[in-house]
């Protein structure tokens, strides 16, 4: 009988090829395990956290998972933003909880950690949270998209947009770890090649409390910009402590190179408005991602807006799922490789590709805080002052150094 | 311009400054750290908790109830202070015949917790707090330009500093509860009410982090974190200085504010880290700490 059975599907196997053989045949246990992976508890918590399972919840009904009869499970753990802890998760994650896609992982170093392990692993890994270029730059893995953003795309958007308006002379303060260095390396690269100049530095270890002893030097630099190559509750304290010593009221000025939403409602509007950065998603954008921020923010613990992180996660979660069902597996090299075969097409980030090394593309959006007297409500914060097409936001593809594509 | 290494001397006072400044909240802290191991031999792991909540209650009384920052700085620690005596009363007396490592346990359990619920209320980012109107601004100096707020810390500090040693040193209280350290059955003899007078000295030591909380507010973001982000650094600059030695609290405190103010000159990524390395000397050199005694 169990001979005849196997017989009888070696050859319906031969016939229709080994990916015919029905969509649940091919998904490991039946079920599609979906691993959020982030900052639970620390600096990076609102920005990513709790939210970003919410937003990857959102994805998989909105694709319909459970009328298309594919079980989809989402588990999340707290990576303390520490590379030894988040690697331990994923391995145990991939090992033993049988987990096949890992999503956002914010902070650089942990997330080069996962990508290296996905890797290993031949799983996948669609990273939303973290910044570092790197990812699709030489540690660029064929079981690694990054979605969101990078440190690339922020240098381009915001660096040259300063330099262009007479920010010529920079003093950088830099989160002491991956992200930090890579967004300084990439910054400092678009300032040279508009003409600017760069007349120091400071790396901060992360994350800190009192950058009051770094402004001092970046004060006594003369620069005209200030560059905050750090993010969340990081910048937050630099912004604020910023403006306690008078820097902005002594003629420089701050240039957030990483900001996110929840960033700008904590620093308050006061403390906050001109300043000028890079972002992929702003809620208040057009009606599909205003649509959709209502919706997260119903969900999402103390209704917060969804920030670029968010939006990210959804996007990828829900074209993750369009490929399993496209290439009807879930084995993740095979599934990273469907998903930049497809072009992607979501409500937030529109009509798109992933490429060869894993850049999600999509358009970038300058924006600028708005002052207190221009804002309608709690989280009326952005004014878009330019759109930057996806083909100029993201690094070219011949400049990245991605072994896969040589 | 003179230059020491290579700094400019002008930049370098600026940066000693705000050493002192960061080494106020380091002495208001381990003080009460200090005071709270000497008597009741408890290493208050929840003191980190209990500053940022000295920041929270301060946010609160402002948002909610229009109270603003100078009566902030007695109604706090004041609040927070009785929620130090009910936790000394229900929990804490329960452990002081057994080791160290409970009591430990249980206040190092007693802020995760602490620290969850705010987070869960309040996020991850914090909520801002406005400098006092009376001290906005700031002074140029010369060497550096130092917002009045800021100086007012280091006054703040150093007077309730001065004061908590004067007390605990200098007076007829002071020498009670120094004796009842030494041998409490003999001061209950006498008619002393030891119990008592331990429950308070918790709920003071837990006032002193409250204090330094509400100081803090203007300057940092108040956020579930920012005492978790300190406390670590705090117990180290108690164990240099010493286990329950209120001057090696002090002195320390200050003085570990200056060093890891020039680290941030001369190697800012070490500046985390330094501290650490000298309480590792320390440890190799004076077990006891630099003021402490050996028991």
């Amino acid at each position: 009988m169990t001979l005849k059975r196997n017989l009888l599907s070696t050859v319906l196997a031969a016939a229709f090829g080994l990916g015919a053989t029905g969509a649940q045949a091919q998904i490991s246990d039946g079920v599609i395990k979906i691993g959020v992976l982030n900052d639970m508890s620390g600096l990076y918590a609102d920005l990513t956290g709790p939210g970003s399972v919410v937003a990857a919840k959102m994805a998989v009904e909105d694709f319909g998972a459970a009328a298309k009869g594919m079980k989809v499970e989402i588990v999340s753990a707290d990576h303390q933003n520490k590379p030894d802890v988040g690697s331990t998760i994923a391995r145990t994650w991939y090992d033993v909880d049988k987990v096949d896609v890992i999503v956002d992982v914010p902070t650089s170093s942990v997330a080069l950690a996962v990508n290296q392990i996905t890797r290993e692993k031949g799983k996948a890994f669609l990273n939303s949270g973290a910044a570092t270029s790197d990812l699709t730059g030489k540690a660029c893995s064929p079981n690694t998209i990054h979605w969101t953003y990078d440190t690339w795309m922020l240098a381009n958007g915001t660096g040259s947009a300063i330099v262009k308006t007479g920010g010529d002379s920079w003093f950088f303060l830099t989160a002491d770890y991956a992200f930090g260095h890579a967004l300084e390396r990439d910054t400092e690269a678009v300032v040279l090649k508009n003409g600017g100049k760069v007349l120091g530095k400071v790396r901060h270890p992360f994350p800190g409390s009192d950058f009051s002893s770094f402004l001092l030097q970046a004060q006594a630099s003369k620069a005209k910009v200030i560059g905050l190559a750090n993010a969340g509750g990081d910048t937050i304290n630099s912004i604020k402590q910023a403006s306690e010593f008078g820097i902005v009221k002594g003629g420089q000025n701050l240039a957030g190179l990483l900001v996110f939403l929840t960033d700008i409602k904590a620093l308050g509007l006061n403390t906050a408005q001109g300043l000028i950065f890079t972002t992929t998603y702003y809620w208040d954008r057009d009606d599909a991602s205003r649509a959709f921020a209502k919706r997260f923010s119903a969900q999402a613990p103390r209704n917060n807006y969804p920030t670029m992180i968010h939006a990210g996660v959804y996007s990828s979660v829900l074209h993750y799922l369009k490929a399993i069902e496209a290439a009807k597996t879930d084995d993740g090299t095979k599934v990273i490789a469907q998903m930049k075969a497809m072009p992607t097409d979501d409500p937030l980030f529109g009509k798109s590709t992933v490429r060869a090394d894993g850049r999600k593309l999509h358009p970038a959006y300058l924006v600028e805080v708005k002052k207190p007297a221009e804002s309608t409500g709690p989280w009326d914060l952005y004014k878009i002052r330019a759109t930057i097409p996806a083909d100029q936001a993201f690094r070219p593809l011949n400049q990245g150094e991605c072994p896969l594509v040589k | 311009m003179t230059e020491i290494f290579g700094i400019p001397t002008q930049a370098l006072f600026g940066q000693l400054l705000l050493g002192l400044i960061n080494g106020s909240f380091y002495a208001l802290l381990s003080l009460g750290l200090a005071v709270i191991f000497g008597l009741l031999n408890i290493i208050n792991f929840a003191h980190g908790a209990q500053y940022m909540m000295g920041a929270f209650v301060a946010y609160l009384m402002l948002n909610k109830l229009g109270i603003g920052y100078w009566w902030a700085l007695v109604i706090v620690p004041l609040v927070v202070g009785a929620s130090g005596v009910l936790i000394e009363r229900l929990m804490l007396s329960k452990l002081y015949k057994l080791d160290h490592l409970y009591g430990l346990l249980l206040t190092f359990g007693l802020a995760l917790i602490i620290q969850g619920l705010f987070r869960n209320e309040y996020g991850s980012s914090g909520q801002p707090y406005q400098i006092p109107e009376q001290l906005l601004g700031g002074q140029n100096l010369g060497f550096m330009f130092l917002p009045n707020y800021r100086g007012w810390i280091i006054v703040a500090s150093l007077a309730v500093c001065l004061a908590t040693w004067f007390v605990i040193e200098r007076t007829r209280l002071g020498a009670y509860l120094r004796a009842a350290t030494e041998n409490p059955q003999l001061v209950q003899a006498f008619g002393v009410n030891v119990p008592r007078m331990i429950t308070l000295t918790y709920g003071f030591g837990v006032a002193l982090a409250a204090f330094a909380g509400v100081m803090a507010a203007p300057v940092y973001q108040v956020s579930p974190q920012m005492g978790a982000d300190l406390i670590i650094v705090v117990f180290a600059v108690v164990v240099i200085g010493g286990m329950g030695s209120i001057l090696g609290a002090v002195v320390t405190g200050f003085s570990l504010g200056l060093i890891e103010g020039l680290t941030k000159v001369f190697y800012p990524e070490a500046s985390s880290t330094v501290i650490f390395i000298i309480m590792a000397i320390v440890l190799l050199i004076r077990p006891a700490g630099l003021f402490g005694t050996q028991k």
